[in-house]
């Protein structure tokens, strides 16, 4: 019989205070109350979370392992967060070496579905199935879905995706608005004039990347590319020789003091190892274990600034491999709105240069009318900026309201809002590419044409270049026999290379006739360190006779110019444009690193910034919650500072704290303590994943670090 | 014994939500969707009972369009045995949902039935009470704590109730539905994600179910609630006590 077994009265149970992971939220309103939308009470409970941060300290550190070695145990980098605390104890932190984690297998690993990362993983399916073989390709993305983290804004050529689907008219590819108009303004604060326009966007699309990636992300699929959002590559696996083997993904489930939840996950190795072995054919045969041998490849496509990427850059000494300068970089913040009917023009394109931004500050904004009454606007500001009382994010809510503009969006409401810095370094700045193990691609490592104002071609079609490569040049020299001929392959390869013959030209079929399978095993030990040889010079050399180099080449000198101030840099990008037409005998270069370029706050004087009217401007917790942005709460603070005393010895007195300005997601706060002083707290969970403190803490301080899969924002039409 | 755990498909909790233009519904097109955190928490608490060897097996439950098998696959990663689809198209109000569950019922016999209190896009709370109805079955809701004894074939359940917490006994079989504070849901690895695809998902149509999905419920609006007003400044009590009483006509 059922029977009440006892009845219990209790006082309404006890809330956790700061909390606002969907669970700890619910906790503090009453039982049964279901969960309240309107904007206003989340902007409350984000609200709550910028306070209750500083009544938990996160004490938290990282076993963050660069080089970590094949049975887990590695030299753990441990970190020190900021709540100010000078805890300096360097905590264990749920990295036990006999933690062992799981290991997944595949021949391709990429980190990143991007258009980068999925533009090579369709590739190497497609290259997969036209020579009958198959390799497995695993994609991770630390957003919760594919396109979660993809913002930009879009003025999309579709020259490398021509070339990677070229039905994708035909498959419903989300690209429908063509370019329709293509206006220039220069700003003042009251009027705006019109300017001939330097670009050339006649067969272009105005699209939402967001979309596209999405689109690009189930195509992937349907091609059998394994891809999983929510799972964040934290760590670079490495082998005793140095080469990366792999990555491996993030432990889920850690409290916020490091200590392991009742959820706790162990992150997964992801190796690159080829372990398919297709058909009985002795071609085949050979194409496999060619493939096993240049087959831990790991692929980081990971975006503008990408946390791994910049770690393999600085391992591998990529950029002075070919004295490459420095990055430079600019934050992009924009907004979609949705507008009056009568308002909308599909297709339309404006740019701006000038106000709001001084002559001193490179940047200008953008207006593109997609489709269903939805209008993109952004303001891009470059990051090399000098004052550190400008706030870009306030830069852009001023934008909104000058009278060429404001008329667009009256009567319009915003449907999504995000940030994301991107480079603008070009050529000067690309690093080399290739290190042992794998490659760097797409913006990770910085193909976006700055005048052109754009980097989804070009860093879709590095990814394509690089598996195209790898797999035609392994088959041709392992098919080729016997030992003492493999140095005669190389020699024979290099003599085409130098006849500029392009891989794609060295196709297959050729080699197949090669077939001469009895020095194959030889042939593979000499070839070992051999291939790795090869891949790197030929990659690079594959990417330089591309059309992506070409673009960038005559790109170079425009970005660099402004350096000098607006006027010059007018002055020379009209002379690069219309007299050398990129062909200038020159290369110009760029001038401090971001981080470097913030002046003292004392020879500035700070910034009145309008106050939001909320109908066309907004503040941040309100635009925040438009960008559907979240972490689980009780996670470590992925922000981590190098030195806890920086900011309060550094930041605050000399710079007047930049990072509570620069930062779209208001997530560095000087709040005051007890004592009345000064100390920086860190909402992590309100992070954009923009990368902007990464780059532009002027003693770089901050370090960006991928918090648990499947937080961060949830861009669907950005 | 076997425990059937029912898993909804719902826009994800942490997305703003905008409503239609047409003022039909919300706006669901490019919008994220995830498991319904209820249901999260009620498929964690078959597992761990499972694991704890008191249930032979977990069968994940859901209905919905095509695209809900996604929700049925993160249930499979977390590690439910098999699935169960009823592919319905347009809306499943409870009582529907709950007339699928018995059919599902009868061909399935399972021991306990565990689902979500609510779902978060429609807030009903009703889905769960009604099974139980139809079935005849006891139920526990708003569970914050589930202790299954297997030889007495009972179930203790702690209910969160506004009085404080309520303890019920409940002979098997019986509905339980979870509250927020039964457990932390565990998360789907990277190698089960893989394991689920191999799972069995069988798929079931309303009318191979004998089960009339149409309703007598219908939404004729769905709007924004009023934006908050700007609160005013009073400079006197006087002054409130007239605002009060002339203009909210409060006292």
């Amino acid at each position: 019989m059922n029977r009440l077994v006892s009845f219990r009265s209790k006082s309404r149970i006890g809330t956790t205070p700061c909390s606002s992971s969907f669970y700890a939220r619910l906790l503090g309103s009453s039982i049964d109350a279901s969960r309240t939308r309107s904007t206003a009470n989340a902007s409350d409970s984000l609200a709550t979370v910028s306070r209750c941060s500083s009544l938990v300290p996160a004490r938290t550190l990282t076993g963050s392992s660069l080089f970590g070695s094949r049975n887990g145990s590695s030299a753990r980098l441990s970190n020190l967060t900021g709540h100010g605390g000078s805890q300096g104890v360097a905590r264990r932190f749920c990295s036990d070496a006999a933690a062992e984690r799981e290991s997944m297998e595949y021949d391709v690993v990429i980190v990143g579905a991007g258009p980068a990362g999925l533009s090579a993983a369709i590739r190497l399916k497609q290259l997969c199935g036209e020579k009958g073989v198959d390799l497995s390709v695993c994609v991770v993305e630390k957003g919760a879905e594919v396109g979660a983290h993809i913002i930009s804004g879009n003025v999309f050529e579709p020259r490398a995706l021509d070339e990677l689907l070229p039905e994708w008219e035909k498959e419903e590819a989300p690209i429908s608005v063509s370019v329709s108009s293509d206006k220039f303004w220069f700003l003042t604060k009251d009027r705006a004039f019109s300017l001939p326009s330097p670009f050339d966007n006649k067969n272009n699309y105005v699209i939402s990347l967001s979309q596209l990636v999405r689109w690009m992300g189930s195509k992937a699929e349907e091609y059998g590319v394994e891809i999983y959002p929510g799972f964040a590559a934290s760590e670079i696996l490495c082998d005793d020789n140095g080469s990366v083997i792999g990555i491996g993904t993030n432990d889920m489930g850690v409290a916020k003091n490091g200590s392991k939840k009742e959820n706790f996950q162990r992150g997964v190795a992801l190796k690159g190892v080829s372990l398919a072995f297709s058909g009985n054919k002795m071609i085949q045969c050979c194409f496999m274990r060619a493939i096993k041998l240049a087959g831990r490849v790991t692929l980081f496509a990971e975006g503008c600034r990408g946390s791994l990427s910049e770690k393999i850059i600085k391992k591998y000494h990529l950029r002075e491999k070919r004295n490459a300068q420095h990055q430079t970089y600019a934050l992009g913040i924009k907004e979609v709105w949705e507008i009056d009917e009568s308002k909308h023009q599909p297709g339309a394109v404006i740019h701006t240069l000038g106000w709001p931004l001084d002559q001193k500050t490179y940047g200008g904004s953008f207006l593109y009318h997609m489709s269903e009454r939805q209008v993109a606007i952004g303001l891009v500001v470059a990051l090399n900026y000098k004052n550190p009382y400008l706030s870009p994010y306030e830069e852009f809510q001023k934008l909104k309201h000058h009278p060429a503009i404001k008329p667009i969006l009256e009567d319009g409401t915003v449907i999504q809002y995000g940030a994301r810095t991107l480079n603008e370094g070009g050529i000067q700045s690309v690093p080399y590419p290739v290190f042992p193990g794998g490659a760097i691609i797409g913006c990770s490592a910085g193909f976006l044409n700055v005048p052109k104002i754009k980097g989804t071609h070009t860093a879709m079609k590095s990814g394509m270049r690089y598996l195209l490569h790898v797999l035609a040049i392994t088959v041709f020299v392992l098919l080729s026999g016997i030992p003492a001929s493999s140095s005669f392959c190389i020699n024979e390869y290099k003599k085409k290379e130098s006849q500029n013959v392009r891989s794609k030209e060295l196709s297959i079929k050729s080699f197949l006739c090669f077939c001469n399978c009895p020095g194959m095993l030889a042939a593979e030990a000499a070839f070992g360190t051999l291939l790795e040889g090869s891949n790197l010079d030929s990659y690079w050399t594959t990417l330089q006779n591309s059309w992506v180099w070409e673009e960038l080449h005559k790109a170079r000198n425009y970005r660099p110019a402004f350096d000098h101030g607006f006027i010059p840099g007018m002055a020379i990008s009209a002379v690069e444009h219309y007299l050398f037409r990129g062909k200038s005998p020159f290369t110009l270069k760029h001038g401090k690193p971001d981080h470097e370029a913030t002046n003292v706050a004392r020879s500035h004087s700070p910034i009145e910034y309008p106050k939001p009217d909320g109908v066309l401007s907004f503040d941040v917790p309100t635009s925040l919650h438009r960008s559907n942005t979240n972490h689980d709460h009780d996670q470590p603070a992925h922000l981590k500072l190098r030195d806890p005393e920086m900011p309060t010895q550094v930041n605050l007195p000399e710079y007047d704290g930049p990072e509570s300005r620069y930062c779209p997601a208001r997530v560095y706060e000087y709040v005051p303590e007890e004592s009345g002083q000064l100390k920086l707290q860190i909402n992590a969970q309100n992070c954009l994943h923009c990368k902007a403190c990464d780059i532009k803490d002027p003693k770089q301080n901050i370090e960006w670090t991928v918090p648990e899969g499947g937080g961060g924002p949830g861009y669907s039409v950005m | 014994m076997k425990i059937m755990v029912a898993v909804k498909r719902v826009i994800d909790y942490a997305v703003k939500i905008r409503v239609k233009a047409d003022k039909s519904g919300v706006e669901t097109q490019n919008v994220k969707m995830s498991m319904n955190p209820f249901c999260e928490i009620a498929l964690e608490e078959a597992l761990r009972i499972k694991e704890a060897g008191l249930a032979s097996e977990v069968v994940a439950v859901t209905m919905g369009p095509k695209q809900s098998i996604d929700t049925l696959r993160t249930g499979l990663a977390m590690g439910a045995d098999r699935g169960i689809h009823v592919e319905a198209t347009g809306d499943l109000f409870p009582l529907a949902v709950a007339k699928l569950f018995k059919a599902l019922v009868e061909i399935e016999k399972p021991g306990l039935i565990i689902l979500g209190k609510q779902a978060i896009d429609n807030d009903c709370n009703q889905t769960g009470q009604m099974v139980a109805g139809l079935l005849g079955w006891p139920q526990g809701t708003f569970a914050s704590k589930v202790v299954l004894d297997k030889e007495k074939q009972e179930v203790m359940v702690d209910r969160e109730v506004d009085g404080g917490l309520e303890t019920l006994c409940l002979n098997l079989p019986a509905v339980i539905t979870t509250d927020l504070r039964l457990n932390q849901p565990r998360y789907a690895t990277l190698p089960n994600i893989m394991k689920a695809k191999s799972k069995p998902v069988k798929k079931y149509t309303p009318e191979e179910l004998n089960v009339a999905t149409n309703s007598d419920l219908e939404v004729v609006e769905v709007t924004e609630p009023p934006k908050r007003k700007a609160g005013v400044l009073v400079s006197s009590v006087d002054e409130l006590i007239d605002k009060l009483k002339n203009e909210a006509h409060v006292i």
